[in-house]
């Protein structure tokens, strides 16, 4: 009965709250609408459709017990509660995604981001994430990859193993090019951003030599010398010859990180990787806690429209229409196919009781899209004129400031060259205009919301706290992306000839670290060098590739539903897999076929390749053509082998699942028997 | 009753230490240790520093961080 009142009054208040911030168009709306709409669906989503999933879909089973509890070994396998894994799993699978997507994405104005992010992750993201979980944790916490071996063929292994590496490689580009274009002239984001390196290098030696494994000591230490960097940061942009040092441009910094994540991937773990995750990881739950309690106290007005003419296809931070690219944009704020890898992986392990999948999987999932509003909203909250000042590329408003307050202005969005140069002057940048890639923008955005909570006078500490805050864990995901990456490749590469497939023979590791560093190295360079900005292209591709892993995720688990006799239950999992493989396909398909050149590859190299014929480029632009020009049909390519993989997957998906209903022989199911659980209720 | 409510803060901070510490994986090897007794007894368990290092390379060969 009480369940029921309080699901009522949420339901009532979602409601108000969703009908005073949709529906409402005159004037400036409350974050704190936004805010209160999101917990409310967060947590009917979770009291309602996660329990009833849990119960009808996978008929979770108290009684049985989990790989934990069957394998607990005190190492990997362990029982654990499920409030800690809750922890351990939100930690791992929050990156940087849900900040970047978001941002990008405001430029079609708050509403639809804002919708797709709390509609998406209720009904599709969380329910992946929760679904992939429970399927592995029956499986003794098999991966994605032999999931869909077992289960579906060869082939959908095969499918998910290929389509994860180049996902990965395209998202450490991305990322990467985040970060250069966040450090690019920026002392003080530089020198700060350098430093975490040797301070993760010190707790590294902490953990290893001088206190082994007191995670909680040594990332205290960490944190605060991260937090001294940011002060020391500071204390260099104002020294005249050590701000020269580390005024970069975005070239070197390019080839900088290129080299560290090299170096990430071939040093033993304990020495950067390990250390730098526990930073990032204290660093990440702590500024994501501030920023809720910020954003409650400050409760901003959003002055960015609901939505903005943008939906037309002709955004300045990236072409395409509302339709289906601010879903593709979105990505791991609502739903991210990395994360059915996170749940295949190691926390399976951990579960103690099949139950807890609930909270892990579905919940964790439901605070990372919690992350993508704020994100949303720190986006939104700054001056419309200013949101695209920052975040539009040279390329499209002109490289001086006159010419971009102008170009900008013109599409209805006032701002003045004083505003900008003001605004720089509160952050210690020297300029605003034209940061792209989305950190330097949220920054601002968090920025101004701590600094009107917890003093306006820190605003330029404030701003490098969270270039700082982003650049730590994209710097993780870089590291770590990099070294599974190297795994998947040597996994490959040993089919060729044996020795390669040896993660500990050290030729093969540096070969194979190579290898990925140079995938990703590569789009990294095109992004720097491309005057649009690059993010404008990768970003989109990044989307694209891992709305697909999602969808191939969602293809393992409507499969093993089917063969499991659930075909009527199925449509929770197989409705998200039609909406991904619609806005997918479909995203491909512009990429692909679009005259437009903001939107086709296709036409954007030809329209280049035309122009560099005719001789009509700028000097600079035409040294740069060629290699933009194969780029541009390199990605149409790359695009076309992901939209042929997973419809390979559907179609293979779907011939499972229609034998398996005419009760032909398909492969037997890899679930664990049931085994009863001993351990304490 | 002073002295009660003081000891009951204390056991409020025990806890709560006791679950920072699970929480951040702080307690791995002593957890492990009592596995170790518990499971194996009569044979050697790994040092604090071979257990830490082991649990890195195992935690960092699969994908444990995301996007």
């Amino acid at each position: 009965m009480l369940n029921r009142i309080v699901g009522i009054a949420l339901a009532v208040l979602g409601a108000i709250a969703l009908s005073a911030f949709a529906l409402h168009r005159q004037e400036p709306v409350n974050a704190l609408w936004i805010l209160t709409a999101a917990i409310c669906v967060y947590l009917l989503g979770y009291r309602f459709y996660s329990a009833w999933i849990a119960a009808r879909v996978l008929a979770v089973d108290p009684t049985r017990a989990t790989p934990a509890e069957r394998h607990d070994n005190g190492r990997d396998f362990v029982p654990t509660h499920r409030w800690i894994v809750f922890g351990h799993h939100f930690a791992a699978i929050a990156g940087p995604g849900p900040l970047v997507g978001p941002t990008l994405a405001a430029q079609f104005g708050y509403l639809p981001g804002t919708l797709w992010i709390m509609v998406g992750a209720v009904l599709g993201g969380c329910v992946q994430d929760m679904t992939i979980l429970l399927l592995s944790t029956r499986r003794d916490g098999r991966s994605l990859g032999q999931m869909a071996r077992d289960e579906l063929g060869a082939f959908g292994g095969f499918a998910a193993i290929i389509g994860t590496l180049l996902i990965m490689i395209i998202l450490i580009a991305v990322l990467g090019l985040v970060v250069v274009n966040a450090m690019k002239h920026s002392p003080w984001a530089t020198s700060t951003v350098f430093a975490t390196v040797p301070i993760a290098i010190l707790v590294g030696f902490y953990l290893r030599r001088w206190r082994p494994g007191r995670v909680l000591e040594a990332s205290l230490l960490g944190l605060a010398l991260v937090l001294l960097a940011v002060f020391g940061g500071g204390w260099v942009d104002h020294n005249p010859a050590l701000r020269g040092a580390f005024d970069v441009q975005a070239l070197p910094l390019a080839g900088l990180v290129i080299l560290y994540g090299w170096l990430a991937a071939i040093l033993p773990v304990w020495l950067l990787l390990a250390p730098r995750d526990y930073l990032s990881t204290f660093l990440k739950l702590g500024t994501v806690g501030l920023l809720a309690i910020a954003l409650i106290w400050m409760h901003p007005q959003i002055r960015m429209p609901a939505v903005t003419s943008f939906i037309d296809g002709s955004g300045p931070l990236f072409g395409g229409k509302l339709f289906p690219f601010v879903f593709i944009t979105i990505a791991c704020g609502a739903v991210s196919g990395f994360h059915a890898l996170v749940s295949s992986g190691t926390t399976p392990k951990l579960i103690a009781r099949e139950a807890d999948v609930r909270l892990v999987g579905y919940g964790s999932m439901a605070l990372e899209s919690f992350v993508a509003i704020m994100a949303i909203i720190a986006a939104t909250l700054l001056d419309p004129g200013v949101y695209f000042a920052i975040n539009t590329g040279a390329g499209i408003v002109g490289s001086t400031a006159e010419a971009a307050v102008h170009t900008i202005s013109s599409w209805g969005y006032p701002v003045t060259a004083e505003q900008m140069q003001h605004l720089a002057a509160d952050m210690g940048e020297s300029t605003l205009f034209a940061r792209t890639g989305g950190a330097p923008s949220l920054a601002v955005g968090m920025a101004s919301i701590f600094g009107s909570t917890f003093g306006r006078g820190l605003l330029s500490l404030w701003y490098h706290f969270a270039i700082m805050f982003e650049a730590v864990f994209i710097l993780t995901t870089l590291d770590a992306g990099t070294r599974v990456g190297r795994f998947m490749l040597q996994d490959l590469l040993g089919n060729v000839w044996r020795p390669l497939g040896r993660t500990s023979w050290y030729p093969s590791v540096l070969l194979s670290s190579a290898l990925v560093v140079a995938g990703w190295g590569y789009f990294l360079y095109i992004g720097v060098i491309d005057p649009n900005g690059g993010v404008n292209i990768l970003w989109p591709l990044f989307g694209i590739a891992n709305q697909m892993l999602a969808a191939i995720a969602l293809c393992v688990a409507t499969g093993i539903l089917v063969k499991s006799g659930k075909a009527r239950y199925a449509l929770v999992t197989f409705l998200p897999l039609a909406w991904l493989a619609l806005i997918t396909t479909t995203a491909a398909w512009q990429k692909l076929t679009s005259p437009d050149v903001r939107i086709g590859f296709f036409a954007a190299a030809n329209d280049l390749a035309a122009k560099l014929a005719a001789g009509v480029l700028p000097a600079a632009k035409a040294a740069a053509a060629p290699q933009l020009i194969f780029n541009q049909r390199l990605d149409a390519w790359l695009t076309l082998f992901f939209l042929a993989v997973v419809w390979f997957v559907i179609a293979d998906m779907v011939r499972v699942s229609i034998r398996s209903l005419r009760g032909l022989p398909v492969l037997n199911s890899s679930e664990v028997p049931h085994q009863l659980s001993r351990l304490p209720s | 009753m002073m002295a009660g409510l003081r000891s009951a803060w204390r056991g409020r901070i025990v806890a709560g230490w006791h679950w920072l510490r699970r929480a951040t994986g702080d307690d791995a090897y002593e957890r492990y240790l009592e596995h170790h007794t518990l499971k194996h007894p009569g044979q050697v368990p790994l040092s604090r520093e071979a257990f830490y290092r082991e649990s890195l390379n195992r935690k960092w060969s699969g994908v444990s961080r995301c996007c």
